[in-house]
């Protein structure tokens, strides 16, 4: 039971990094991005280049979401800033390209197999807590996650450059009449969100197989994240993550057969009773 | 006005007198190329009337395409599995719908998506029923299902061809005259601004609820006339990819107009034949055609041609 708990709320990291990057982009720049996915695949595909060039699970894990940084610097100054002044559902399909192109990108360079590299030494034994025996790598992965949950915090909170995301955010056309260069920050707003992404996708590397689908399905489990706790929320994002994951984990032991459309169920039940989301803002 | 009918009868005549001179593939072709343009149109009933971007027809065009294949292996006849298919996909459609509706752009194609990958998700895991990732397979053709004379077999695949191409024809025709009906210029209203055509006595979300149920069935009519052209159906149906071919048929043909879609159809599926020649990442392609066309002609083939048209008549 305890087993099944850490791997549910293990695996409700790497959305929870998805879902944080996507709802922090839309919360500033009131883009949605399709290719958040996409970026979290990318993350994964380049720590495990890394890893092999140096042998390094730290250095991949380094590397990985910093290319994937660089990679969301070039979509945005390269591509989505071109299409701030059109419709939004322009901006949503110019995202959608980069899905479509990233996902054939990677299976042209890397091929549709399933990589998986190994898990680092350090991490890959187990400790006893109680009766269970858990496995110190999702530990870990528990604890990078509350971590970067807690410097998403501090960083939003306590600094000055913080301060200035979220004035952009709760009233983009004053923050820009006091002075706020909106084009730089929505640049490095894009750019941090995508490193969240590409950090989720090198902490994947050694327990999920690596495949080029892996963008799409955790876009979608990251829809109903947002949805669930409301978008543009990061504590909607971290809670919904957590409830999707325990969910997930718990509805395999369970009920296996519904395991894949709990998430939807809760979503559809959020929906009807909150449909702004749990700690969202009421539309309009 | 008499432009638009000519131009009609002279789709519809090249569409029903083209088995007369083309072979299996091209006939293939040409009946995907109407499927997937009575799909996209769907598509658009929402997306260029309203704005509203749906990334889920895939789940009422799948809807309609296992309904019409569990129908049709239980001997139902042809034309009552396919409407009956249709109305399964507006019955999906009308309970998803009532959630999707309830929210603005940005909400509303999150949730077309995740509910799209919520009916693959089922549609892979309900073995029982749709035979999980194996899918349903042999969809007999069977008869029409008409009384007397009219109950001929349509097991021949020209036969098939005129009976889906006559079906895509009517449904084309009634999309049309929806278009410039009360629905359609209430939709309009609401895509230039929503606030105010509420004001102006517009039930906003009820008028979209119709559209969304309305474009429903048609995808699931699209999907429904699959089931027999194939004769197998397979969770791919569902899946986002296929959700993904009505919205860039769209795009490419121009979301602006009517005959857009269509245009799109037939240019999208054409393109991707000889894509697949060259190579398999054609996907990869088509995503680089998207991110061209939204950074630089937003109203698609079509469009571009009538401002061609427009600046010559100028000049």
């Amino acid at each position: 039971m305890l087993f099944q708990g850490l791997v549910g709320l293990s695996e409700a990291m790497y959305l929870w990094l998805v879902a944080a990057g996507l709802s922090l982009i839309f919360g500033v720049m009131r883009v949605l991005n399709f290719a958040h996915g996409s970026l979290y695949m990318l993350g994964a595909y380049f720590a495990w280049v890394a890893f092999r060039i140096s042998g390094s699970f730290w250095v991949a894990l380094l590397a990985g979401p910093l290319l994937v940084g660089a990679a969301g610097w070039a979509m945005e100054f390269g591509f989505l800033r071109r299409v701030y002044s059109a419709p939004e559902a322009f901006q949503l399909l110019l995202t959608f390209a980069f899905v479509l192109i990233l996902d054939d990108a990677v299976k042209l360079v890397f091929g549709p197999v399933y990589q998986s590299p190994p898990t680092p030494a350090a991490l890959s034994g187990a400790v006893l807590i109680g009766r269970s025996i858990l496995p110190t790598y999702h530990l870990f992965i528990l604890g990078v996650g509350a971590l970067v949950g807690l410097g998403l915090w501090l960083f939003l909170e306590k600094t000055s450059f913080g301060l200035v995301i979220r004035a952009t955010a709760a009233d983009r056309e004053m923050a820009r009449a006091l002075g706020v260069r909106s084009s730089r920050l929505f640049t490095w707003v894009f750019v941090l969100g995508a490193i969240l992404a590409g950090l989720g996708g090198a902490l994947s590397m050694p327990v999920r197989a690596i495949s080029p689908g892996m963008g799409e399905f955790i876009i979608i489990e990251a829809f109903v994240v947002v949805v669930l706790g409301g978008l543009g929320s990061l504590r909607g994002a971290f809670l919904g993550s957590v409830l999707i994951g325990l969910l997930h984990a718990y509805g395999l032991l369970f009920m296996p057969v519904f395991e894949l459309a709990l998430g939807y169920m809760a979503m559809a039940l959020v929906l009807i009773v909150r449909p702004w989301g749990l700690f969202g803002v009421r539309e309009g | 006005m008499r432009v638009r009918v000519i131009a009609g009868a002279a789709i519809a005549a090249i569409v029903l007198l083209l088995p007369l001179v083309a072979g299996p593939f091209l006939r293939y072709l040409v009946l995907n190329m109407l499927l997937l343009a009575l799909l996209a149109l769907s598509f658009n009933l929402l997306f260029g009337m309203t704005g509203l971007l749906s990334f889920g027809q895939g789940a009422y065009y799948a809807g309609g395409a296992y309904a019409a294949a569990l129908l049709l292996r239980a001997g139902v006849p042809m034309l009552w599995s396919i409407l009956l298919g249709a109305l399964a996909a507006a019955a999906l459609a009308a309970v998803l719908g009532a959630f999707c509706v309830r929210h603005t752009r940005i909400y509303f194609s999150m949730l077309t998506l995740a509910f799209g990958m919520l009916v693959y998700a089922v549609v892979w895991k309900w073995t029982d029923v749709t035979g999980g990732d194996d899918g349903l397979i042999g969809i007999p053709r069977g008869r029409l299902g008409l009384p007397g004379p009219l109950d001929f077999s349509l097991d021949s695949p020209v036969r098939y061809y005129l009976f889906a191409a006559i079906l895509v024809l009517i449904s084309m025709a009634i999309l049309h005259r929806l278009s410039a009906s009360p629905l359609g210029l209430a939709l309009q209203a609401i895509r230039e601004n929503a606030e105010r055509a509420e004001f102006s006595g517009i039930r906003v979300r009820r008028t979209i609820y119709i559209a969304f149920v309305t474009a429903g069935l048609f995808a699931g009519l699209s999907g429904a006339l699959l089931a027999p052209l194939e004769q197998t159906v397979s969770p791919s149906t569902a899946h986002w990819t296929k959700s993904a071919e009505p919205v860039m048929a769209t795009l490419i043909g121009g979301p602006f107009s009517f005959l857009g879609p269509i245009v799109g159809a037939v240019v999208y599926l054409g393109l991707k034949e000889i894509i697949v020649r060259f190579t398999e990442y054609w996907l990869l392609v088509f995503g680089l055609v998207l991110l061209a066309t939204v950074l630089t002609f937003r109203s698609g083939l079509v469009g571009a041609a009538a401002d061609l048209i427009a600046r010559k008549r100028r000049a």
